[in-house]
Parts: C-alpha cells; structure tokens; sequence
C-alpha cells in the first residue's frame, strides 16, 4: 500500500476529456514529477488530488484511505496540501502570520476563547508562534517575519508559500511550477528545499517546466499528453521515450516559457 | 497589529470617551454621543465580517431591527425585563444569521451583497406590515432600563443622557475590545486568510465556510445589541431601524473610516453621525455636502480615513 495512490483518475469540462483515466502512486521521501505540454492536464490532475475538482472517474487513496472528492480544508488535515502555479499568498497578512495560519486549524470550539482572549487561545498562538518562526527559519525568511509579505521579493514569496503548507506538517505536498518565474539562484534554493523536504520523509508531488531541475531531483516522472499519462518511469527512462519525444516536439518550444492552464 | 497594540487602541479610545463631557455645552451631546457609540458597535461588527473575513453584507440593519423590536415585544409581551431582551434579540439574529447565511454566503461579491439587501429589505417589511404586533410604520414605545432606577436608588443621580452616553460607550468598548482579540487570535487569523485567498485559505486547513458563518453571525449580533441599545435609549422604535438606508449608513461608516481597522471604523461612525449635525447650517445643502465630503474621501483616501492617514504620517516618518 502506497501513501497517495491516484487510480483511474479522470475529469471532463463540457465535452473535453481534461484528464482521463491517469493513476501513479507516491511514497514517504519520494519525488514525483508530472510533466507534459500545456494543457497536458498537469494542473487539472492536482486540482483532482487536492479536491479542488471532484473527478467524474478513478479514486485518490491516502494511507490507503479513499479520499476522492474530500473538501480541500479536510485533506490538509489529513496531511495533504499544496502550492499554487500563480502565487497564493495573504499579502495583507505578515509573513510570520501567513504560516502561523496553518497552526491549529483542526481544533474546534476555539471561537469563545478567541473572542475573549482567555489563556488558553493565548497560549496556542504563542505556541504557533514560535512553531512558525521555526519553520520561517529553515526557509531564511525568519528575518523578514514581521514584514507584510506583499513587501517580498518574488522568490521569497515562493518560498514563503511552500513554508505556509509544511505547518499542516502534511505527508503529502504538491508543488505546482514552484520555480515558476524564478532566477536561477531563487531556482537552486528551491532546488534544495524540495530535496531536503523529501529527505525528511515527505512525499512530494512536483509539476514544473524546469527540465534540468526535473531530471536532477526526481525519483519518479509520469508524463501527460492531452490528459492521457503516456510514458513514466525513472527520469532517464522517461527522457529517452520516443512517445515523450513526441509530443515535446509536437507542441513546439513555448511550452517551457508559458503556464500551463 | 497594524495600528498599534490592543490596549493602545482600546486606551485611546476609552480616555476619549471619558474625557469628551468635559467639552460639552449641553446635555444634548450626551445623546449625540451616545448615538455615535451605538454606530461605532454595529460598525465594529462590520469591520470583522467586510475587513476581516472579506465578505459583505447590505443588509445588517435588519439585525438591527431584530435587537430593536426585541426590546418593544418581549418586555409586553412575553414579560421579559429589557435588559434580558437585549440578549433575547441577540439569540434570535444569531439563530437567523445561521439560517440565512448557510445558503446564502456560498454567494460572492455582488451577489451576496443583493442577497443580504434582500434579507433586510424582508425584515423591514415584516415590521412595516405586521401592524397588530408593531404598530406598524408609526413604530412602537419602549420601556425603559430599570438599572437607571437601580442607580438613583444607591445615589448615583445620572440624566437619561448621560446615562445611556456611559452605557453605550461601555458596550462599544466591550465590542472594540473583542474585535481586538479576534483579529489576534487564529479564528481572527483564518478569517483574514480567507480574505486574502479563499483557494490558498483551503489548502491550510480553513473551513471557509463554517469561518464565513461565524463572522456574519458575531457581526449579526453586535447589530443586534446595537439596536436594542438605540431603541431602549429613544424609548421608542420604528421599522426605520431596519430599513435601507441604515444598513448602507453602516457600511458607509466602516469603509469610510478604514474597514480594515477597529479604530478607523469606529472613527468613520463618528463622523458620518457627526456630519449631518455640523452640515445643518448648509441648511437645504446639507445632504449634497456630506455626499461630496464622501467622495472626496474615497478619492483621496481610498483605504479609508483612518489607515489612509496613518500610512501618510508612517511614510513620512521614515
């Protein structure tokens, strides 16, 4: 039994087959990359895992559990989450508060203490609060903690966002483009945050149009064209596959520039 | 905290409460104020549901009204003291804001802004029509707080001005107060989140729905005992209270002041109660002057009064 396993998985808008029939599965401390041209169906398949999109077909098992369709809130407390291509960040909020908000969402009934500051919904956010500066810490974003994240540097700000989703301490992460937009030094952080996340054991599921980063840090590649997985298997395997080739070619080389929809 | 601290907030504003008699040149100003606090509550309710949580609401006088007509109906009625009313009317909009904001805070924008217009409008038909039980547009006479009572009897010799200038101020900074502890706290924290990104919100363990619910439900009630509190100091209440005009009046205050912050809201409140009182020697004009100063204000201070001025002096500042 593997921690995520997606099976059949399949989703149609009007008379487009988005995604159809797709499933891998995921371990503790592995990287799996989706790749594909645009509008291969590589975001559709995360909004599918993520519960954004309730699939019309096929299953997501987390821990062997059935959570197809579950709200997005219920699976981060389960322990899976994700990252947004375009930049999901409060940017009302400080940076510190943006990953404080994942702390203790799961209790219920805190309201009442809340509303009257009593001790104990004091001590929790204290609590938080030093969890999140932890966490801010691994990422050198301790420093700008007090800043409103709008003020951040764009690379910062993908960090930031991968941080925010390690307080629900998840077992399962997806990363949409997360060096989308990035120079190359910001890349080659990220490079080493997703690596060093893995090693402690998460599963990482990656999408992201940075080739050489893809081949470098992956176990695991599934590759979609028009919704369909066409090839997967180890990098090198993947990369020599003549169907992948293909469809590379096929869709020409803006696909490395542009996001996918 | 943005602004500054809580207890800075909450101290200026308290110290301003207590300081502001000294200036008055007639009993009349008690009632002035008063009145202002009374905004202040029910715009500090909207400032955790609009700057807060992000969602709007064009219909929270029908709460309003609910508090009102709580205190006309249960004391004749159902024998009820008016202070137990008071609570009385809170449960009874809680209990509705529940009902109707399951279904209808699924909506966004534009939508649930028609679609609270319409729940106010509802109630404020309701107590227009039902004229066997409240009189109907003429309103209703309500009975007074026996506290005053209580107080006179141990000495304390308060006009009914001043009176209700205390209470309602004690009300508006119980009101500040937990807003304060709110925007502090992880509900607080949730609700700005969902805010900033209801998608991201999500993907942190934010039940977006249930935290929607809960800010129309506090800021129901704060609406609620806001007008319980302006029936029971006017002894007398009329379907106005939950008309149109006066939910728009609310959101006005809030976004004028800054809905973003306690103070500034509260500030806006004052303003727009104080406004009308100053502009009557424009005499006929008056209302064309205050629809100017308010455009004026959103042109030129688009985050609101309060916020708009504290980053100006912050930027010069630095």
């Amino acid at each position: 039994m593997s921690l995520l396993d997606v099976s059949g998985l399949g989703i149609g808008f009007g008379g487009l087959r988005a995604v159809d029939n797709v499933g891998f599965s995921a371990e503790p401390g592995e990287i799996v990359s989706i790749i594909g041209p645009n509008g291969a169906g590589k975001t559709t398949l995360f909004n599918m895992i993520s519960g954004v999109y309730l699939p019309d077909s096929g299953h997501v098992r987390l821990d062997g559990r059935d959570v197809t369709g579950a709200a997005p809130h219920r699976l981060a407390r389960m322990g899976l989450t994700r990252t947004f291509q375009n930049l999901q960040i409060f940017q009302d909020m400080t940076v510190l508060e943006n990953v404080i908000v994942g702390f203790h969402q799961s209790e219920s009934g805190a309201l009442l203490s809340d509303l009257l500051a009593l001790p104990a919904a004091r001590k929790r956010s204290e609590i938080a609060r030093m969890q999140a500066r932890e966490l801010l810490r691994r990422v050198r974003l301790d420093k700008a903690a007090e800043e409103l994240a709008g003020n951040l540097s764009y690379g910062a700000l993908k960090r930031l966002e991968i941080v925010r989703a390690l307080a629900m301490q998840p077992r399962v992460l997806l990363l949409d483009e997360p060096a989308a937009g990035c120079n190359a030094v910001e890349t080659e952080e990220i490079d080493h945050l997703i690596v060093e996340l893995a090693q402690s054991g998460i599963a990482i599921l990656l999408v992201e149009h940075d080739m050489k980063m893809v081949m470098r840090i992956s176990n695991h590649v599934v590759v979609l064209d028009h919704g369909e997985k066409i090839a997967e298997g180890s990098p090198e395997s993947v990369s020599k596959n003549p169907d992948v080739i293909a469809a590379y070619l096929g869709a020409g080389d803006e696909e490395s520039v542009d996001a996918d929809s | 905290m943005k602004l500054s601290s809580k207890w800075v907030q909450l101290a200026a504003l308290a110290v301003l409460v207590a300081v502001l008699p000294l200036f008055f040149p007639s009993g009349y100003y008690y009632r002035v104020g008063a009145l202002i606090f009374v905004n202040g509550l029910a715009v500090t309710g909207l400032v955790i549901l609009i700057g807060y949580a992000g969602q709007i609401s064009l219909g929270h006088a029908g709460f309003a009204g609910i508090g009102g007509y709580a205190c006309a109906l249960a004391p004749e009625h159902l024998g009820l003291p008016p202070s137990l009313s008071i609570l009385l009317g809170a449960a009874i909009s809680a209990l509705l804001a529940v009902l109707i904001g399951k279904p209808i805070l699924r909506l966004r924008g534009y939508y649930l802004a028609v679609a609270t217009l319409g729940f106010g409008i509802l109630v404020s038909m309701v107590l227009t029509n039902e004229r066997a039980l409240t009189g109907g547009p003429d309103g209703m006479a309500v009975q007074g707080l026996a506290l005053r009572k209580i107080l006179r009897g141990w000495g304390w010799r308060l006009s009914s001005g001043e009176f209700w200038y205390v209470m309602s101020a004690l009300a508006m900074l119980l009101g500040v107060w937990i807003a304060l502890n709110l925007f502090q706290s992880a509900t607080g924290r949730a609700m700005r989140a969902l805010h900033g990104s209801e998608v991201a919100a999500r993907t942190v363990g934010i039940d977006v729905a249930r935290l929607k619910l809960q800010a129309f439900v506090i800021s129901a009630v704060y609406a609620s005992v806001s007008g319980s509190l302006l029936a029971l100091q006017n002894k007398f209440v009329t379907p106005d209270i939950a008309g149109f005009m006066h939910s728009i009046e609310l959101v006005t205050m809030a976004v004028l002041g800054g809905v973003g912050s306690v103070v500034g809201a509260v500030t806006g409140g004052a303003i727009l109660t104080l406004l009308p009182q100053v502009l009557t020697v424009f005499a006929e004009y008056e209302q064309l002057v205050l629809g100017l100063v308010m455009i004026l204000v959103m042109i030129f201070l688009p985050r609101g009064l309060l916020p708009s001025i504290a980053a100006k002096m912050k930027g010069r500042g630095e």
